[in-house]
């Protein structure tokens, strides 16, 4: 037996009680699948609603008239222009340019944002943001105050809104205030599986009570990180500390998208967040290596640390996450490879036990995304 | 249908009426290891006891099945390349693995007995 003592979510006893394999995970006691199995809960949250438990992500709440102000000189995004009611996507950056972790941040009015992080970085992202923002705003951490659910699939959107029907207009990463159940919720339209979605920020307290209830409707099953990482692999999307890291920057990540037109080099707010000139750098000179879509030419999975070689042998990259992917029926990888062989359909090879496996260059996302956009 | 016979590793083996023998992984491998989603085969070829002769890959991880005696591998079972499921929906049947030829026919019947077998489950359960 470990004798790290892991930290349990709210819906542990749930999880245990549902039969589900637990594993530990960023220092918690996790549901890895329920007895469906994680193909089956995998195809489920594509053809249905899947719930999961991603209590071990770290809430945080930013408050005062200078919140926004201040988290911008931490994230190469545009907080100060995000609307009451929207939620984005960010990183915190250091002055390397490398990513510290990957985060949600929502405005909820009234100069207050909630940050969502991810569950191994929390205590680090909290010192982070206590180191640079201290006197600016109130930093206030909602660790074991709220737990956090995710509703997932298509028919998520007809089983939350039998609880309030309010939340059928909202689209992709519109935020709200709700009540379900009586409980204080905050609910966004987003997730990390592809598919249209919510995630449901609940006070700790009531979180057994409402998974309990959303379990009760028949479209939907428990579904456990087993299925959540073969759906948002699927989706192309990063998971921190494998496909993205504190030495690689958004630009090697693939991640430009994601950096706010106004805080780029040529915007109204250019730079002002740590690493800026180095990712600029980048951004204007190239990069030497990439995060790219990789599909394997056979059956065999290609894995996380796999080496990626071109065709005379030579190593040019090295597999991400890898594994199979249950809606694409093959597998499927992500890789950072050497700039000169990250073109679409370019063939290379990963070693799988000594024997190459052919790969081709793709495009991500694996799976068309679903998201609800009105 | 002779009776089975188990390594510690959670194979099984079935001697057949011609002297070769079947082998593939037990109940509680296959639920270990989760679904299956692709099963590399061994070669037509000889290989040691102990050497890794097929790879059984699930939706979590890449696991070795090895051999359980030396000997010489006759025959794969070709519906697993299309139908990996088989390793979870029916492992002491159509999820067998591979059928080989042991160099010493008598090196089956001391491996693990369905008694010894459970008992050495329940004890990994207990542990």
């Amino acid at each position: 037996m470990s004798e790290v003592q892991l930290h349990k979510t709210p819906l542990h006893a749930l999880h245990l009680e549902l039969g589900a394999r637990m594993v530990p995970f960023a220092g918690y006691d996790m549901p890895v699948q329920y007895p469906l199995g994680v193909l089956k809960e995998h195809q489920h949250t594509r053809a249905q609603a899947g719930l999961f438990d991603v209590s071990h992500m770290g809430q945080i709440r930013l408050s005062g008239s200078a919140a926004a102000q201040a988290l911008e000189t931490l994230v190469p995004v545009d907080i100060i222009d995000l609307p009451v009611g929207m939620q984005r996507y960010a990183m915190f950056t250091n002055d390397a340019g490398g990513i510290l972790d990957d985060l949600m941040v929502a405005n909820l009015g009234n100069d207050e944002l909630l940050l969502v992080v991810n569950a191994a970085c929390k205590e680090q992202d909290l010192a982070h943001l206590r180191q640079h923002l201290e006197g600016q705003c109130e930093i206030q951490p909602l660790f074991t105050e709220r737990a956090l659910l995710a509703l997932q699939g298509p028919a998520a959107v007809t089983v939350l809104a039998r609880l309030t029907p309010e939340v059928a207009s909202m689209t992709f990463m519109q935020f709200r205030a709700v009540k379900l159940l009586g409980l204080d919720c905050y609910v966004s339209r987003s997730g990390y599986t592809g598919e249209d979605g919510y995630e449901i920020s609940v006070p700790a307290e009531g979180a057994e009570l409402l998974a309990r209830r959303l379990l009760q409707e028949p479209e939907v099953q428990a579904i456990g990180l087993g299925a959540r990482d073969s759906l948002r692999l699927e989706a192309g999307l990063c998971l921190y500390g494998h496909d993205m890291d504190s030495t690689t920057t958004p630009i090697e990540a693939s991640l430009l998208w994601a950096i706010s037109k106004v805080r780029r080099a040529d915007g109204e707010r250019a730079g002002g967040f740590p690493g800026a000139e180095q990712i600029f750098a980048q951004q204007h000179q190239g990069v030497a290596r990439k995060r790219v879509g990789l599909l394997p030419q056979e059956r065999t999975p290609v894995r996380e640390g796999a080496e990626i070689v071109d065709a005379s042998g030579k190593v040019v990259g090295k597999v991400c996450s890898g594994g199979f992917g249950p809606t694409l029926g093959a597998p499927l990888a992500m890789g950072y490879v050497d700039l000169a062989h990250t073109a679409l359909d370019t063939p290379l090879n990963a070693v799988v036990r000594g024997k190459n496996v052919p790969l081709k260059v793709s495009k991500m996302p694996f799976v068309a995304p679903r998201y609800y956009r009105g | 249908m002779s009776e089975l016979r188990f390594t510690e590793d959670h194979e099984w083996l079935r001697s057949e009426a011609d002297g070769s023998v079947t082998v593939g992984i037990t109940a509680f491998a296959q639920n270990a290891l989760g679904d299956v989603v692709y099963v590399q085969l061994p070669e037509l070829q000889h290989y040691e006891q102990g050497a890794e002769a097929s790879t059984v890959e699930s939706v979590k991880a890449a696991s070795g099945v090895y051999m359980p005696l030396t000997g010489e591998v006759l025959e794969v079972n070709q519906q697993l390349a299309e139908n990996p499921e088989l390793v979870n929906e029916d492992p002491l049947g159509a999820g067998w693995f591979f059928r080989f030829q042991p160099a010493d026919a008598d090196a089956v019947a001391k491996l693990l007995d369905q008694d010894a077998y459970d008992r050495l489950i329940k004890a990994n359960a207990d542990a």
